[in-house]
C-alpha cells in the first residue's frame, strides 16, 4: 500500500495577529457605547449565572457558552433596527438580549420549565419571538441562511423596510445550506446580512478539516456580493461594518457576507473542556477579551470612569437576582402538554 | 361551464388563490418564464409578475427554507418541486424546520410544497417516485394528494389557506388523462377527509392518487362477476380519515389498501395497522396490501409494468381474497 501523505494541512488555527490596542473608529456617542458595555456584560452574566444552575443540577441537558463572543453577537445586533429581523444561533445570547430577550425567558429555557418560551418543547436558545424581529433557529447548521433570505424576501414583498441579519459559525459554512440560502439571496438582491463568527473550532473540529482557505469572506466573491474581514473582538468594529451591511441591505444592494475574526474561550458546550485546543491559543486570545478591550477603550477614551463601569454591573447584578429567583419559581410543564399543539 | 383536465384544475387553483390573496405567491425552478416543466404555472409570470411567480436556483433546500421565512412573516408561499422526487433536498427544512415548528415555538408556518410524482410515464428512478411514506412520520406535516380534476383544485385550495406546512403530491400521469366539470364558485375540499368514490358490498379497496382510477376499473369489471367492490379515496394522507377507514371496513369486512408506494414503510402500511387495531373483530380476511416491491423505480416499460399495481393485479388480489 502507497504510503499516505502527512500532508494533511495545519491542524490548529493560528494565534490572532497582534494589532493595535485602538478599536474601530465609530460614529456611536458615549450612551450608546455604554449600552454596548452594558449588553456584552450582560450576556457574559447570564451565561455565569447559566453555568451555576447548570452546577446545582439546575439545567436539564448541555449548556453553551459565547465567552470570547459577545462583541459579535452585541456589535451586530446592535446596528439593527427595531423593524429588522434576525436569526440567532446558540452563542447568540447577546444577539438576543439586544432584541429585549430577558434572562429568565434564557433560563427557564435551560432548565425546561413550563413558563419557558416555548412552554418547556424546546431547549437552550432556541426559541423566538416575532414580535420582537427574533425567528429560532434549529439544532442542523445552515438552515437558517435559506429562511432568513425567505423573511427577506417576505419583508420586501410587504412593502417593509425590513432587513434580515443571520449568523453561522466557520464548521456551518461547510453545509449545503450555506452555499444555496445565500446564492438565493444574492440572485434575488435580497436584503441579507450574513455574519460568520470564525470561532477556530467546530466542536473539536479546527476551520483548517473545514477548508482549506484562511478567510472565510472570500468566499463572497463567488455570490458576487460584498465579503469584510472585521475584528470580531472588537464590538465597535462589529457593529460599524454590520452597520455598513445593513445600510446597503436597505438600500436595494442585496446581501453582505461579514466575517467576524474570534475565539471560542470554552468548549463546545459546558461538557467539554477543550482539551483539543492548544493552550497557548487560550493565552493569546485571553488578551484580545472583548469585554477587557472594550473596557479599556472606554477609561482610555475618558467615556467612563471605573466606578461608572462598576455601577452598571452591580444594577445587572441586581437584575440578575431577581432574574434567577423568576426562573426558578416557574414549575415544570404538564404532561399533558406533550400533547398539545402539533398543528396550527 | 367545460371539462377542465388535472393539470388545469391545478392551475386553477393557484392563480385564483392569488387574486384572492395577496399574500400567496409561487417560487420554483422554470416556474416563471418557462411556466413550469409540466406547464402548470404557464400564464402566470404574465398575469401576476416576476414578484409574485419567482424562478429561483436549483437549490430545493434553499427555496422552502426561503417558503418557512416568509411564511414566518404571514405570507402564503407554494414551492413547485418540477419532480417530486428532488422533494428529498429539501428534507431537512420539511422535517427538522417545517414540521416542529409550530409545536416548538405556536408559530404558523403555513407554506405549500407541490409537485408532480407516481409512475407510469417511463420517467425511470428519479422522475416517478411517491415520497409520502418518508413524511407520513414527520409531526406537524398535513399530506394531500388527488386523484380527480374536482380534488385537485379543492386540496389545492385548502391546502394554500391551511395554517399549517401542507405537502401536495399531485400524479403526473393524470395531469392531461382525466378531466370533468368543475363545481362553480370558490371550492374547497376539506383537508382530513376521504370520500366514498364507489359504494359496494363485498370488499373495500382504500386507496388515492392514480390508484384510484385502477380501483374504479376493477370495480367495474368485477360487477359482471357479481363482486360489489367498494372504493374509498383517502384525499387526505396525513391527517388520516380513520373514521372512513373503518366504516367501510366494518361494511364489507375485506379490505385492500392499494398504494403506488414501495410496500415497507408506506401509508398503506399505517392504514393496515389502523384496521388491524381497531376493526380486527369486523374483518373476515386478512388485511391486504397492493403496493409497489420494494425496489426502486424501473424505467424500461416491461419492468415498470412488473412494478407497478394495475387491475389485473387488483383483480388477481380481490379474488384471493373475496374466496378466503
Amino acid at each position: 500500500m502507497a504510503k499516505l501523505s502527512k500532508n494533511w494541512g495545519p491542524l490548529h488555527p493560528a494565534p490572532p495577529p497582534p494589532e493595535s490596542e485602538r478599536l474601530a473608529k465609530t460614529s456611536l456617542d458615549r450612551a450608546a457605547q455604554l449600552a454596548l458595555y452594558r449588553y456584552m456584560q450582560l450576556t457574559r452574566m447570564v451565561e455565569d449565572r447559566l453555568g451555576n444552575l447548570y452546577r446545582q443540577n439546575q439545567v436539564v441537558g448541555g449548556l453553551y457558552s459565547s465567552r470570547g463572543q459577545e462583541a459579535c453577537a452585541v456589535g451586530s445586533a446592535y446596528a439593527l433596527s427595531p423593524q429588522d429581523y434576525v436569526g440567532p444561533l446558540i452563542r447568540n445570547l447577546g444577539t438576543m438580549m439586544v432584541r429585549g430577550i430577558l434572562p429568565s425567558e434564557f433560563m427557564m429555557q435551560y432548565m425546561a420549565r413550563g413558563g419557558s418560551p416555548t412552554g418547556g418543547k424546546d431547549a437552550n436558545t432556541h426559541f423566538g419571538d416575532l414580535s420582537r424581529g427574533v425567528v429560532a433557529p434549529i439544532s442542523m447548521l445552515g438552515a437558517l441562511i435559506p429562511v432568513m433570505a425567505g423573511v427577506a424576501l417576505g419583508a420586501r414583498m410587504q412593502g417593509r423596510d425590513s432587513v434580515a441579519l443571520t449568523y453561522i459559525g466557520d464548521g456551518g459554512t461547510s453545509t449545503g445550506d450555506f452555499h444555496e440560502g445565500l446564492n438565493l439571496a444574492a440572485v434575488l438582491s435580497l436584503p441579507l446580512v450574513l455574519i460568520v463568527e470564525n470561532n477556530g473550532y467546530a466542536y473539536s473540529t479546527p476551520t483548517s478539516r473545514q477548508m482549506r482557505i484562511q478567510d472565510i469572506a472570500i468566499r463572497a466573491a463567488g455570490y458576487g456580493i460584498p465579503g469584510e474581514i472585521v475584528d470580531g473582538n472588537d464590538v465597535l468594529a462589529v457593529y460599524e461594518a454590520t452597520r455598513r451591511a445593513v445600510e446597503r441591505a436597505r438600500g436595494g444592494a442585496g446581501p453582505s457576507l461579514l466575517e467576524a475574526k474570534t475565539f471560542r474561550m470554552k468548549g463546545h458546550a459546558e461538557h467539554d473542556d477543550a482539551g483539543y485546543v492548544p493552550r497557548e491559543l487560550f493565552e493569546e486570545w485571553r488578551k484580545k477579551d472583548p469585554i477587557d478591550r472594550f473596557e479599556r477603550h472606554l477609561l482610555g477614551g475618558a467615556l467612563a470612569t471605573r466606578e461608572e463601569l462598576d455601577a452598571i454591573v452591580r444594577s445587572l447584578d441586581a437584575m440578575l437576582n431577581e432574574e434567577v429567583d423568576r426562573a426558578l419559581a416557574s414549575p415544570l410543564p404538564p404532561p399533558e402538554r406533550a400533547f398539545e399543539g402539533v398543528y396550527a | 361551464m367545460s371539462a377542465v383536465t388535472y393539470l388545469e384544475a391545478i392551475r386553477q387553483a393557484l392563480w385564483e388563490e392569488m387574486e384572492r390573496d395577496e399574500r400567496v405567491f409561487l417560487l420554483g425552478e422554470d416556474v416563471g418564464h418557462y411556466g413550469g416543466a409540466f406547464r402548470v404555472t404557464a400564464g402566470m409570470l404574465d398575469r401576476f409578475g416576476p414578484q409574485r411567480i419567482i424562478d429561483t436556483p436549483i437549490s430545493e433546500s434553499a427555496i422552502v427554507g426561503a417558503a418557512i421565512g416568509a411564511s414566518l412573516l404571514g405570507m402564503r408561499p407554494v414551492v413547485e418541486m418540477q419532480f417530486i422526487d428532488f422533494i428529498a433536498n429539501a428534507w431537512n427544512q420539511i422535517v427538522n424546520f417545517a414540521g416542529p415548528h409550530h409545536y416548538r415555538l405556536g408559530q404558523a408556518v403555513p407554506i405549500v410544497i407541490r409537485g408532480p410524482s407516481g409512475g407510469n410515464v417511463h420517467g425511470s428512478v428519479f422522475h416517478s417516485q411517491n415520497p409520502e411514506g418518508y413524511f407520513q412520520h414527520t409531526p406537524g406535516l398535513k399530506i394531500v394528494a388527488p386523484a380527480t380534476a374536482a380534488d385537485a383544485k379543492g386540496l389545492l385550495t385548502a391546502a394554500i389557506r391551511d395554517p399549517n406546512p401542507v405537502l401536495y403530491f399531485e400524479h403526473k400521469y393524470l395531469y392531461r388523462r382525466i378531466k370533468e366539470e368543475l363545481p362553480a364558485g370558490d371550492y374547497v375540499v376539506p383537508i382530513g377527509q376521504a370520500r366514498l368514490a364507489r359504494e359496494g358490498r363485498d370488499l373495500s379497496v382504500i386507496t388515492w392518487g392514480a390508484m384510484l382510477h385502477v380501483a374504479l376499473e376493477a370495480a367495474s369489471r368485477l360487477e359482471a362477476d357479481g363482486i360489489s367492490l367498494e372504493v374509498l379515496d383517502l384525499r387526505t394522507l396525513k391527517p388520516l380519515d380513520q373514521e372512513a377507514i373503518l366504516a367501510t371496513v366494518k361494511k364489507t369486512s375485506r379490505v385492500i389498501v392499494l398504494s403506488e408506494e414501495a410496500q415497507t414503510g408506506s401509508v398503506a402500511g399505517e392504514v393496515a395497522a389502523r384496521i388491524a387495531e381497531h376493526a380486527f373483530p369486523w374483518l373476515d380476511g386478512p388485511v391486504q396490501r397492493l403496493c409497489c416491491p420494494d425496489t426502486p423505480v424501473p424505467f424500461s416499460p416491461p419492468l415498470e409494468e412488473a412494478y407497478l399495481p394495475n387491475v389485473d393485479k387488483l383483480l388477481a388480489k380481490v379474488r384471493e381474497l373475496a374466496s378466503y
